[in-house]
């Protein structure tokens, strides 16, 4: 597959003739599920959408039943960016209903495979992003990440992604999961497609009151593999991992000692914490992000013989049980009684988590981490909820505290699973986040072929 | 005996151009969901923004209730689900509201006053509309996302008297800042009403029940009265625990009752929480002068028209208490017009000719032309009696003040020569009765000047009359 940098490249002429050819490749690759269903709007270089991105005209419907007829009248700030420099939406990609799971198995299209191994999950939640990137069906993607679904699909499938620091990117258009967590970033080939794409969407956008009201400096024109850097290593938290991430993290350190950075070994929080906080909040916010989809404007409607029941019978039938028990989860903590015991207190352990990251990039420019405990598991290794909200120990604390991070592929394990750690930055350093990434990628070879 | 204690919830609808967190027009007088966009819609993916002319009026009603304000305010998610919410939650402020600890002083006729605590002004965003007919149900979302603050005051009232003069007060005051339109009939200035009793003497607030949205001074009055009622009949018959407990209840004019609008078993849980899609309000220096340099206020002109003017307390409180009479009664002075007299012909003449709904605002006469008017009753141009005639003629057509004094022939007269003549002219005509005044019978004065009046059809100036007739005859 030819690279984002090479695609910019090409004449409209040599583009139409690519995406009937990429048009081709998707039919003969359906098994994989990456995509929903693909549509060109216009010319430019097609980039998969994540089915929770608004495109004007496209149903867009975060892979839910309750979703199910809805066309976006609006583009995403984001779609609005892409088309001005030259790129245009190409296919939206399958992802867990509303972006709450780690596995692309809940979403009402059915699953998508991982193209490394067809009976292993892809990650998730943006897992058809991923899915379609590391398949070769498409050259770049739009994911977004509020407790890993950028960084550990891109993991599980061996390519590059990366969630901007929180505000960076507009949310316009993001259909919300937690609104204080949700970042949407791009999920590519390499380490700068990334950075070139990331410069593509980033910006202060007025219509997003959380967007940061900063310049934001270009970063792919200044990209620099060879500056020394102060690197921050966990080998305590690293403990939890699994004996391939144990490892990756080990070859890593080697090759970041020989690119001539300066290691330091630091240790970060229990990340037990980083889950009871993450889900309190994210569940919150989700359960009101959610309760418009009630079957009265838009969308999937049960009639029933009143509102009440109309409003039961439609968020019952619409919704599935990941996104039911996240729903009731984040009412319960919101609910009278239980408020200061769960809301507030996780927003106390989010205000530590934010300061002891803070401390220690006092003293470094990056932190190498997992991202996921283990390489991709199979289909069903995950039973209970709670192991799959075990699996996101070492991804959320980066949404927590709002930081720029990428995950990116250092090493394959003996079954051939890929084996990606993940660099975290200061807020809004993403400069040093890519050359830090660009430097380890070098020490490895880029994408891992299927 | 029984203490009535009484707070009041007023959401005034602010008079912005667009709505809270978006650009959409907030006059929902057009066709039904026409002025919509996505986040009003609560379209997927689509976020709030901040309207800042909300923070700048909201800051100036803080200013002029004396209350807190707070530079940094932030916003809440209150969930509840109903077809004219489109999110299913309202944006509101419980946790930091804009204004705090504010105050109010109610007028008594006595001149008397008394201080009404105000407890917060917090910014909020208006639902939609259902509309009902037959077997379906219809959304309009014109209105939702318009401009709300809710103005909480502490329960400080004691009876249905002082829940008006509480709510005159109020509705001058943000009629005065010019903050809404505050139409009671039309929903831009809503009240909800909450009301307990206890023993008198008894510190102790016990069980409050609310009544929402009734639309007239009227209806807050008698909603009161009966609700008191109910809640003292419960306390005799000793069933006050089991009947009177906090729950939202409607006023039915008809029935004139209250009555429950949802069980107790359903008493609703808001489960509020910071508004993740929007940062903290912050009120910055610029918006903070600009916003508390607010217009003159109802007291402080009252007291101004009283040591200006050497108006009577009353009459000034008339003049002042509604924005509109305060300013057409200014035009008046600006006129020229004596204070005295303006009020006068503003509040019982002109007010008492203002029918079918007509206002100030549409009146046929205006108040330079008004002012006008009270200009020539105030240099004896015409007597009060031939003004009441051009008012009358003005009130049905179109013209000017003196053009119709001509027209009718009112001019009074007030030469003396003239005057003199008609005065001998009658004392010549009644010998005996000029015989019977200088005898002490001083009360034929009023024959005297009445049978000038008539000979000169009532354009003489009767005081100059008066003055003649007595120096004649001394
Ligand atoms: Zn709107």
């Amino acid at each position: 597959m030819i690279t984002l940098k090479e695609a910019l490249t090409l004449s409209s002429d040599e583009l139409e003739a690519f995406k009937n050819e990429l048009r081709k490749k998707i039919e003969e690759n359906s098994e994989i599920n990456a995509y929903i269903d693909v549509k060109s709007v216009g010319e430019g270089v097609p980039i998969a959408i994540k089915d929770n991105i608004q495109v004007k005209d496209w149903a867009v419907t975060s892979a839910s039943k309750i979703l199910q007829g809805y066309i976006a009248p609006y583009n995403a700030t984001v779609i609005e960016k892409l088309k001005s420099a030259g790129l245009t939406p190409f296919g939206r990609t399958n992802m867990d209903e509303f972006a709450m799971g780690s596995t692309t198995q809940s979403s009402c299209y059915g699953k998508t495979l991982n193209p490394c191994n067809k009976d292993c999950v892809p990650g998730g939640s943006s897992g058809g992003s991923a899915a379609a990137v590391a398949a070769g069906l498409a050259i770049a993607a739009l994911g977004s990440d509020t407790g890993g679904s950028i960084r550990q699909p891109a993991a599980f499938c061996g390519i590059v992604g990366m969630k901007p620091t929180y505000g960076r990117v507009s949310r316009y258009g993001l259909g919300a999961y937690a609104s204080s967590l949700d970042q949407i970033g791009p999920m590519t080939q390499n380490v700068e497609d990334a950075a070139i794409l990331y410069d593509i969407i980033s910006g202060y956008d007025t219509k997003d009151s959380t967007s940061a009201d900063i310049k934001t400096e270009s970063v792919a024109d200044k990209l620099n593999a060879s500056r020394k850097l102060n690197i921050a290593v966990l080998p305590k938290y690293v403990q939890n991992a699994s004996d391939d991430i144990k490892k990756a993290y080990a070859k890593a350190i080697e090759a970041l000692k020989s690119a001539g950075h300066n290691i330091i070994e630091k240790d970060l929080m229990d990340p037990k914490y980083d889950i009871s906080a993450y889900y309190i909040t994210a569940t919150a916010e989700a359960t009101t992000n959610l309760a418009r989809y009630d079957g009265i404007r838009y969308g999937h409607r049960v009639e029933g013989s009143n509102l009440q029941e109309t409003y039961i019978k439609s968020r019952s039938e619409g919704f599935g049980d990941e996104v039911k028990r996240r729903i009731m989860l984040g009412n319960f903590v919101l609910s009278s009684g239980y408020y200061d015991a769960y809301y507030v207190k996780a927003q106390k352990v989010r205000h530590l988590i934010k300061d002891e990251y803070e401390a220690v990039f006092k003293e470094v420019d990056l932190i190498l981490s997992p991202i996921a405990p283990s390489v991709a598991p199979k289909f069903g290794e995950l039973k209970k909820p709670m192991d799959m909200y075990l699996s996101d120990i070492y991804s959320i604390s980066v949404n927590l505290a709002g930081l720029p991070a990428i995950s990116l592929p250092v090493d394959k394990n003996a079954e051939g699973m890929p084996v990606g750690l993940q660099l975290i930055a200061k807020a809004f350093d993403e400069q040093t986040l890519f050359d830090g990434a660009l430097s380890l990628e070098k020490e490895f070879c880029t994408i891992l072929p299927i | 005996m029984f203490e009535v204690v009484i707070g009041l919830e007023v959401h005034v609808q602010l008079n912005t151009k667009t709505k809270l967190f978006c650009s959409c027009p907030t006059s929902f007088n057009h066709t039904q969901n026409s002025n919509t966009c996505p986040t009003c819609l609560a379209l997927p993916g689509a976020l709030p923004v901040l309207n800042r002319e909300v923070l700048h009026k909201a800051t100036m009603f803080g200013t002029a209730i004396d209350a807190t304000i707070n530079r940094t305010s932030f916003f809440d998610r209150k969930s509840y689900f109903y077809p004219d919410s489109p999110s299913a939650y309202q944006i509101t402020q419980l946790y930091t509201p804009v204004v705090e600890h504010g105050k109010l002083e109610i007028d008594f006729d006595d001149g008397t006053q008394k201080t009404i605590r105000i407890n917060r002004a917090h910014i909020e965003a208006d639902a939609g509309k259902n509309i009902h007919e037959g077997d379906i149900s219809k959304v309009d979302l014109n209105r939702a996302g318009t401009p709300l603050l809710e103005i909480v005051s502490e329960p400080d009232m004691r009876n249905e008297d002082e829940v008006v003069r509480y709510l005159k007060k109020l509705h001058s005051i943000v009629r005065y800042l010019d903050i809404s339109d505050a139409n009671m009939q039309e929903g831009s200035f809503r009240v909800d009403v909450n009301v307990s009793i206890r023993p008198k003497g008894d510190e102790k607030l016990y069980t409050r029940v609310e009544i929402k949205n009734i639309n007239s001074f009227r209806f807050i009055q008698q909603a009161i009265e009966v609700e008191v009622e109910r809640q003292i009949d419960a306390w005799e018959d000793g069933v006050y625990e089991q009947e009177i407990f906090q729950e939202t209840r409607l006023f039915d004019q008809l029935k004139q009752e209250t009555r429950s609008m949802r069980g107790k078993e359903e008493a609703a849980d808001y489960r509020y929480f910071p508004e993740p899609d929007l940062l903290k309000a912050v009120i910055d220096d610029e918006m903070f002068d600009s916003a508390s340099d607010i217009p003159e206020l109802p007291d402080a002109k009252r007291e101004r028209f009283i040591s200006e003017y050497g108006m009577s307390a009353y009459n000034a409180s008339v003049i002042t208490a509604n924005l509109e009479m305060a300013k057409y009664f200014e035009k008046m002075i600006d006129e020229g017009a004596s204070a005295k007299n303006s009020v006068t012909w503003l509040s019982v003449e002109l007010q008492g000719r203002l029918k079918n709904s007509l206002t100030l605002e549409t009146s046929p006469v205006d108040a330079a032309t008004l002012g006008t008017l009270v200009k020539r009753i105030d240099d004896k141009t015409i007597s009060g009696k031939a003004a009441k005639d051009v008012l009358d003629y003005l009130m049905q057509n179109d013209s000017d003040v003196d053009s119709v004094i001509d027209k009718l022939g009112l001019k009074q007269v007030s030469d003396t020569g003239a005057i003199e003549k008609m005065v001998d002219e009658i004392l010549d005509a009644n010998p005996d009765k000029v015989q019977q005044y200088r005898a002490g019978k001083e009360k034929l004065l009023g024959f005297f000047v009445g049978q000038v009046m008539k000979a000169s059809k009532g354009s003489a100036n009767p005081q100059a009359v008066n003055e003649v007739i007595k120096s004649k005859l001394a």
